[in-house]
C-alpha cells in the first residue's frame, strides 16, 4: 500500500552538492591565482604594475582560496555528506547548515575583493580584517551546532572515525580562529592585532601550524576514512590504530607550531619543544597513512580499472612524505639550511597538492555522482587522464621547489675565507629562475586537471540532470556479521 | 620565566607524553579479534562501513617509541624543559658567537696580510681587490649596484668622478665615517621661473639642450645663489660635496624635471658611516677596490655609465 507509506526522511544532500561545486569552482579560482602569482615570480612583468595585481596582495587570496575556500567547502560537503550517512539521520538543522553555506561564501567573496584592496591583519593564512573574522566565527559556531547536533542525534551508538577527526577539527578551528585573531578595531579597514612581538609570533604560528594539522590534515584524514573504504569495498584496516594515531595525532600537534620559529627571538626552550614534539608527529601522521594504505590492501588489483583509488593511494603517499619531511625540518640544523628558501614552499604544496587536493579531487569523483543519481562519472578516462597530468604537475611543482630550495640555502651560507658572504641574494635568485619556470609549468597542469574536473562534473550532470534525494539508511537490528573474505 | 610557570611546561609536556605512551601501551595489547584474520569491530556504518581491529604494525610501535626517546634525550642535553638549561648548556646565542669568532679567526689572519700596507699599493694588490670585491658585494651593492655603477641618487663609483673627493683618504673616509650632503631647497627663493631658468643654465653647463635665454637669466641667479657651493665655474667643492655641474655626470638624473625638482626641493645624500658596520680592515680593502676600479676607467671622467 503505497498511500499508507510514511513519507521517508532523506538525507540532506542539497547542501552537499552546493558545497562541492564551490569547492571545484573555488579550487579553478584559487589555483589559477597560484599559476599566476607562479609565473609572476619567473616573469615579474606579469603584475602589469597594478596594484591589486601585485604578488604581495594576491598571494594571500591564492593561499586563502585554496585552503579556505576550495578545501574549507570540500570540508563543510563531505563532513555534511559524511555525518549523516554514519549517524544515519538527517543533518540536525537545514537552516543553519544553509547559513553555513552562504555565510562562508559572503567570507570568501568579501577576502576576495578586500585582499587586492590591501585590506588586510598581515597575518599569514588570517588576513581577514575583523569583521570578516566575526563573519567567519558565526558560520563556525553554526557549523559545531550542525555537526555535533547531528551527532548528538544519531541512530547508532558508536561514533565512526571519521566524526572524530571532524569534530576535533570543527572545535580546534574555532578556538585557533578566535585566539588568534583578538585585536582591536579603529576602523572597518584597521584593527590592531592584541599581542605584540615575539608573543605575537608564537600565537601566529601556533595558530598557523594547528591549521596545517587540524584544518588540512585531521578534517581531511576525516574524508579519507569514509571515502576509502567505501570506494575500496574494504573494511578500514585497524580500529586501534584509529584510535591510537588519533589521540596522539591532535594533542602532539597542538605543540609543533614553534618549529616555524626556530632561530628566532623565540627562546630556546620553546624552540626545543616544536622540533622534539615535531618528531613526535612523524608516527601519529603515519598511522593515518597506515591505516588507508592498509586498507587497500587485497584491493590493489582495483587500482588497475579505478583511477578515484589511484587518487586516493596517491594521496595518502604524498600525506606518508610531506608528513615525514616535516618533522626531518623541523630540526635544528636542517632548519638553518631550509628555512626562508623555496624547499618550505615544496613542502607545503606536496602537503597542499598531493595530499589535500589529491584526496579532496578523489573524494568528489567518488560522491558526485551519488549526489546526482548516477553510478559512475561522465567519463572514467578523463579522470584517469586528470590523475596522470595532476601528478606530473606536482612531481615536477615540488621536485623544482626543492632544488631551488636547497640551491638557495646552499648558496646562501656560503663563505670566503674572508668572512664575507660567497653570493649577493641577487645571484641566488639567478640561479633560482630555471625552476621558477618548471614550477610554473607544473602549477598550469594541475589547475588544468581541475578544469577537467569541472567539465566530467558538468557532463555527468547533464546525464541524469536532476539531484538525487536519497532516503536515510535504516540501522541494521543486530551488528552485522564478520566479513569474510 | 618564573619558576610556576617552568613546571607549569614541564608538567603539560610530560602529561602528554606519557599519556600519548600510556595509551600506545594500551592499544598494543592483544586482542581477541587478532586469532581471527577476518574479523571486525562488529560495528557497521551506511550499510557495508565496517572496521578490522588489526594489531599495530611493530615497525611503527618502535617508531613511535623511539621518537620518544630521541626527544627525552635531546630534553635532556637542550634547553626545552622550562627553565633547565640541559647538559650541554647550548644556547642559540652562544652558538651564533662561536661560530662568528671561528669565521672572525679564520679571516683575520687573511686580512692581518694587508696590515699597514697604503692604500695606493693595496688597489694594485690582486687579492686585495678581491677581497675587496667580496666586502663590497655584501655590503655596498645594494646601492651602488654589483657593478659599482650607482644607480640614482648613489654614485657610480667606477668612473674617475668623486662628489668628495677621489684621493685614497678621502674615498676612506667615505666609508668609514660616511657623507651628508645637503643641498638646500632653493624653490622659494628662486620663484618657479628662476628655477626653469637656472635648469636651463645647468644644463647647458654640460652642453645639453636648453633654451638660451633661460640659461642666460639662469646664469644671473645661479652667480647669486649657486656660486657658493658648486664655485663660479660650476666644478663644484669636493669638501661640501657639492657635485660638479659642469661634466655631464649626473646624480639623480640629467633631465629637465629631475633637475628641477632638485633645485625646488633640496637633495639629501646620505652615505651611512661603515666603519663601525666592517670595521677598518675591511673599509681600506673596499677602498683600494672602489680605486682600483676607478683607475681601471682610465681617468675618463666624463665616462658613459656616468651621464644619464
Amino acid at each position: 500500500m503505497p498511500a499508507a507509506t510514511p513519507k521517508q526522511d532523506t538525507y540532506n544532500d542539497k547542501i552537499v552538492r552546493q558545497f562541492t561545486v564551490m569547492a571545484v569552482v573555488w579550487g579553478i579560482v584559487g589555483m589559477s591565482i597560484g599559476v599566476l602569482l607562479a609565473a609572476q615570480l619567473a616573469w615579474p612583468v606579469l603584475n602589469f604594475d597594478i596594484p591589486w595585481l601585485t604578488y604581495s596582495r594576491l598571494r594571500p587570496l591564492h593561499t586563502s582560496a585554496v585552503i579556505f575556500a576550495f578545501g574549507g567547502s570540500a570540508l563543510f560537503a563531505t563532513s555534511y555528506y559524511i555525518v549523516q550517512r554514519t549517524c544515519h539521520v538527517r543533518l540536525f538543522s537545514d537552516r543553519l547548515a544553509a547559513f553555513t553555506f552562504w555565510g562562508w561564501q559572503v567570507v570568501i567573496v568579501c577576502c576576495v575583493i578586500t585582499y587586492p584592496l590591501g585590506i588586510t591583519q598581515s597575518k599569514e593564512y588570517a588576513e581577514p580584517e575583523w569583521w570578516i573574522d566575526i563573519l567567519i566565527t558565526l558560520v563556525w559556531v553554526a557549523y559545531g551546532v550542525v555537526f555535533f547536533g547531528t551527532i548528538a542525534k544519531r541512530k547508532i551508538k558508536h561514533i565512526f572515525v571519521a566524526n572524530w577527526f571532524f569534530a576535533a577539527y570543527i572545535i580546534t578551528i574555532a578556538v585557533l580562529h578566535i585566539i588568534n585573531n583578538l585585536a582591536l578595531p579603529v576602523s572597518m579597514t584597521k584593527s590592531y592585532i592584541v599581542y605584540s612581538g615575539t608573543v605575537d609570533a608564537m600565537v601566529q604560528w601556533w595558530y598557523g601550524h594547528n591549521a596545517v594539522g587540524f584544518f588540512l590534515t585531521a578534517a581531511f584524514l576525516g574524508m579519507m576514512y569514509y571515502f576509502v573504504p567505501k570506494q575500496a569495498g574494504r573494511p578500514i584496516y585497524s580500529y586501534r590504530l584509529s584510535v591510537i594515531h588519533f589521540w596522539a595525532l591532535i594533542s602532539i600537534y597542538m605543540w609543533a607550531g614553534p618549529h616555524h620559529l626556530q632561530y628566532t627571538a623565540l627562546p630556546d626552550w620553546v624552540q626545543s619543544l616544536g622540533m622534539v614534539f615535531s618528531l613526535i608527529l612523524l608516527a601519529p601522521s603515519w598511522g593515518g597513512m597506515i591505516n588507508g594504505m592498509m586498507t587497500l590492501s587485497g584491493a590493489w588489483h582495483k587500482l588497475r580499472t579505478d583511477p578515484i583509488l589511484k587518487f586516493m593511494i596517491v594521496s595518502l603517499s604524498f600525506y606518508g612524505m610531506s608528513t615525514f619531511e616535516g618533522p626531518m625540518m623541523s630540526i635544528r640544523t636542517v632548519n638553518a639550511l631550509s628555512h626562508y628558501t623555496d624547499w618550505t614552499i615544496g613542502h607545503v604544496h606536496s602537503g597542499a597538492l598531493g595530499w589535500v587536493a589529491m584526496i579532496t579531487i578523489g573524494c568528489i569523483y567518488s560522491l558526485w555522482p551519488k549526489l546526482v543519481g548516477r553510478k559512475e562519472m561522465w567519463s572514467i578516462r578523463l579522470i584517469d587522464t586528470h590523475f596522470w597530468i595532476m601528478t606530473v604537475g606536482i612531481v615536477i611543482y615540488t621536485v623544482s621547489m626543492w632544488i631551488a630550495g636547497l640551491t638557495q640555502g646552499l648558496m646562501w651560507r656560503a663563505v670566503n675565507d674572508d668572512g664575507t658572504l660567497t653570493y649577493a641574494f641577487v645571484e641566488s635568485l639567478k640561479a633560482t629562475y630555471p625552476y621558477y619556470y618548471a614550477r610554473a609549468f607544473g602549477g598550469l597542469l594541475v589547475v588544468a586537471g581541475m578544469w577537467m574536473m569541472g567539465w566530467n562534473m558538468f557532463k555527468t550532470w547533464q546525464q541524469s540532470k536532476q539531484w538525487h534525494e536519497q532516503p536515510v539508511l535504516a540501522v541494521p537490528e543486530a551488528p552485522t556479521a564478520p566479513a569474510t573474505h | 620565566m618564573s619558576s610556576a610557570m617552568s613546571w607549569l611546561v614541564i608538567l603539560l609536556a610530560v602529561i602528554n607524553v606519557v599519556g600519548v605512551v600510556w595509551l600506545l601501551i594500551v592499544t598494543a595489547q592483544k586482542a581477541p579479534e587478532d586469532n581471527d584474520a577476518t574479523a571486525t569491530t562488529g560495528h557497521a556504518w551506511d550499510g557495508d562501513l565496517v572496521e578490522y581491529n588489526k594489531p599495530l604494525p611493530r615497525w611503527w610501535l618502535w617508531l613511535f617509541i623511539g621518537t620518544v626517546i630521541f626527544a627525552i634525550i635531546y630534553l635532556v642535553l637542550y634547553p626545552g624543559f622550562g627553565k633547565y638549561a640541559g647538559v650541554l648548556g647550548w644556547n642559540q646565542n652562544s652558538d651564533h658567537a662561536a661560530a662568528v669568532a671561528v669565521a672572525e679567526e679564520k679571516a683575520s689572519t687573511i686580512m692581518a696580510q694587508f696590515d699597514g700596507k697604503p692604500l695606493p699599493a693595496l688597489a694594485a694588490d690582486l687579492k686585495a681587490q678581491s677581497i675587496g670585491r667580496n666586502v663590497f658585494a655584501n655590503n655596498c651593492a645594494t646601492c651602488h649596484g654589483s657593478d659599482a655603477r650607482g644607480n640614482p641618487g648613489f654614485p657610480n663609483l667606477a668612473d674617475n668622478d668623486w662628489i668628495w673627493g677621489g684621493a685614497p683618504e678621502n674615498v676612506l673616509s667615505s666609508i668609514v665615517d660616511g657623507r651628508t650632503a645637503v643641498m638646500p631647497p632653493l624653490g622659494a627663493a628662486l620663484g618657479e621661473q628662476g628655477v626653469t631658468d637656472v635648469t636651463a643654465y645647468i644644463r647647458s653647463l654640460s652642453g645639453l639642450s636648453h633654451d638660451t635665454r633661460a640659461a642666460a637669466a639662469g646664469g644671473e641667479r645661479y652667480a647669486t645663489l649657486c656660486i657658493a657651493c658648486h664655485a663660479a665655474d660650476a666644478t663644484g667643492n669636493p669638501l661640501l660635496g657639492a657635485p660638479n655641474l659642469a661634466d655631464n655626470i649626473w646624480l639623480y638624473g640629467s633631465d629637465a624635471a629631475t633637475i628641477a625638482e632638485g633645485i625646488n626641493y633640496g637633495r639629501y645624500g646620505q652615505m651611512p658611516a661603515h666603519g663601525p658596520i666592517i670595521g677598518e680592515q675591511r673599509a681600506r680593502l673596499v677602498a683600494a677596490y672602489v680605486l682600483h676600479l676607478s683607475q681601471q676607467s682610465g681617468g675618463a671622467s666624463a665616462s658613459a655609465g656616468g651621464s644619464r
